[in-house]
């Protein structure tokens, strides 16, 4: 763990948050806040639809849709699913049952995240190919390439794709 | 060598019951960021997972686990901070 300059080297934590619905969201956020928690350094390169999480306004209506999961408790058959207002039910279930089980939400990961100094990579070609401006993301959010993040991941212990 | 637990003063109690995966480690790593070297942090945690975080926690951050009580649905933990890895 010795660097080259002789201190002890933190251990890094790199994740790709590459999926924008709410069910999705959680992974990164809660490996990101656990590993700070740890002591590492962490940081998470939010790319296509994972940068929802990071826009201002969407990271607080991320929705999970029941269409084509058959792993939800309550299994709603896809000709349901498939009905208005279902992704809405099944988003306001998911929300009931994270809050039921006292987990922090969507916008409070992101809070505790930044707290511990998690950098927040946002991908630019999502934001060139979505037209997403750099005041739709939250505050504290970096625009990079792949490079840049790639740079940060190449001394990290442990990266994750999710 | 193990202090006897009746002689660990403990500085702070950090009650996680109820709380899952990551909020325990979270609460306990900034409770014990806080404490100076040699403080005892008593923690309490419902999260079945804890049983193998608490002292994964303890070995990533330098801190010992002096003593850890599993009863059932509850399980204390007794950490020090810093005399670690």
């Amino acid at each position: 763990m010795s660097g080259t300059n002789g201190k002890t080297r933190r251990k890094r934590l790199a994740l790709v948050a590459s999926k924008g619905t709410l069910d999705m969201a959680y992974p990164p956020l809660i490996l990101a806040t656990t590993a700070a928690s740890l002591g590492w350094e962490v940081g998470i390169y939010f790319t296509f639809y994972g940068l929802d999480i990071l826009h201002k306004d969407k990271h607080r209506k991320l929705k999970v849709a029941s269409l084509a999961n058959p792993a939800a408790p309550i299994t709603i058959p896809n000709i349901v699913g498939m009905l208005p207002g279902a992704t809405k039910a099944a988003t306001l279930s998911m929300k009931k049952w994270m809050r039921d089980s006292n987990l922090p939400d969507i916008p409070e990961f992101i809070e505790m995240a930044r707290d511990q100094g998690v950098v927040f990579f946002a991908c630019s070609t999502t934001m060139g190919v979505m037209k997403v401006k750099q005041e739709d993301l939250i505050e504290g959010a970096d625009i990079a390439g792949a490079a840049a993040f790639l740079d940060f991941a190449s001394e990290a212990d442990v990266s994750m794709f999710i | 060598m193990e202090p006897a637990l009746n002689q660990v003063h403990v500085d702070q109690v950090l009650d996680t019951s109820g709380l899952l995966c990551p909020v325990p480690v979270y609460k306990a790593s900034l409770a014990l960021r806080r404490m100076a070297e040699g403080q005892t942090l008593k923690l309490i945690c419902t999260d079945p997972g804890s049983l193998a975080d608490i002292p994964a926690l303890a070995r990533q951050t330098g801190n010992r686990l002096i003593h850890l009580e599993d009863a059932g649905k509850v399980q204390t933990f007794w950490l020090m901070k810093g005399g670690g890895e």
